[in-house]
């Protein structure tokens, strides 16, 4: 499978090095640094650049990728980047990480597919408090 | 008109003072406690609210469900997108303009029916092909309602209109020249204007016939 992430956080950066031993991994950040959390055996493709602007996403293959995931610690940027993909390229699988609780409900009702770490963590710190 | 204007940098805060001017009642959604403080100042207190207006709970607090206008001029394309999203589709402002900067991105907010945007880029890139000798066709503006694009025309030495009768240019249908720049004097084109090299014209056309009249003026 294709996949270009935008973001080399410690997620993205995470799903990068779990995947590229089996897949075609792309992933682009705006920071060169970031890139140093890949491990040395990464054998995918990094891209320097903003994930959200269409050129961008066209060096990266975007064209081509089967999979899409925006995870850059800024939610506008990651909403911006992945209904591009969704949207301008077709990509069919769409992944969009959103903090913002407010804001990955608007979304999640709009069709794209999220996640809401906050939501998430909130719930399992709830359920483990409660315990 | 409610007018709530995303983003209190330049653009924002001009605005905001044209519309005040105008008579429309204006909110400015500013995130710097301090270039809100300055607003204040200039535009009286009750014009600006310190927050970020791509939050829901911002928009709520600003009024946007009775806003008929939500102008979203912050500094980053993907603010504008989302503070243009969520007035749309949680508050349903009815119209919503968007500054996008990268004229790149226009697409994508079209496609996500953000139908009115303005890329100052586009139209500073036009105002400077307008003086480049060299550069023929130059779409100015965009009128999206209607599918229309008014265009400059720089008639070049190799143009097949040199030498042509206006009347007997054949455009194609829904186009028309309405002016020529001659000589830095501007003239109302009839049917027996004979076009002349460094002749500007200024003309419409359907945005769809854009190459089919491309090809006929060029």
């Amino acid at each position: 499978m294709r996949i270009v992430i935008m973001g080399c956080g410690r997620v993205g950066a995470h799903l990068a090095n779990t995947m590229f031993r089996d897949h075609d991994v792309t992933i682009i950040d705006q920071s060169a640094q970031a890139f140093e959390r890949l491990v040395p055996e990464f054998s995918g493709t990094t891209l320097i650049g903003p994930g959200d602007d269409p050129d961008v996403l066209v060096r990266a293959g975007i064209r081509e990728a089967d999979a899409f995931a925006a995870l850059t610690n800024r939610d506008n940027a990651n909403i911006m980047g992945s209904q591009m993909a969704r949207e301008l390229f077709n990509v069919p699988r769409v992944i969009t990480r959103i903090y913002d609780h407010q804001q990955h409900d608007i979304y999640h009702e709009l069709g794209l597919e999220t996640i809401c770490p906050t939501e998430e963590g909130a719930r399992i710190l709830e359920e483990i408090v409660t315990m | 008109m409610y007018i709530i204007i995303a983003g209190g940098g330049k653009v924002g805060y001009y605005l905001a003072k044209e519309l005040l001017e105008d008579g429309h009642e204006i909110l400015v959604i500013e995130k710097d406690a301090k270039t809100a403080l300055q607003i204040g100042t200039e535009l009286g207190d009750g014009s600006v609210m310190r927050g970020m207006a791509d939050e829901a709970a911002t928009m709520e607090r600003a009024g946007a469900n009775r806003a008929d206008l939500i102008i979203a001029v912050t500094g980053d394309d993907e603010d504008n997108l989302v503070i243009s999203q969520v007035a749309r589709l949680k508050f349903n402002v009815p119209r919503v303009i968007a500054r996008v900067n990268n004229p790149k991105n226009e697409e994508l907010f079209r496609r996500l029916g953000i139908n009115i945007t303005v890329s100052s880029t586009r139209f500073i890139l036009s105002l400077i092909e307008q003086e480049l000798p060299s550069k023929a066709f130059i779409p100015l503006v965009n009128l999206r309602t209607v599918g229309m694009e008014f265009i400059e025309l720089h008639v070049l030495p190799d143009s097949q209109l040199v030498g042509k009768r206006l009347g007997d240019v054949t455009l194609p249908p829904g186009s028309t020249f309405s002016l020529i720049v001659r000589a830095q004097k501007p003239l109302i084109p009839t049917a027996d204007t004979v076009v002349e090299v460094d002749d500007r014209l200024f003309g419409f056309t359907p945005v769809a016939q854009e190459s089919d009249f491309k090809r006929v003026v060029s």
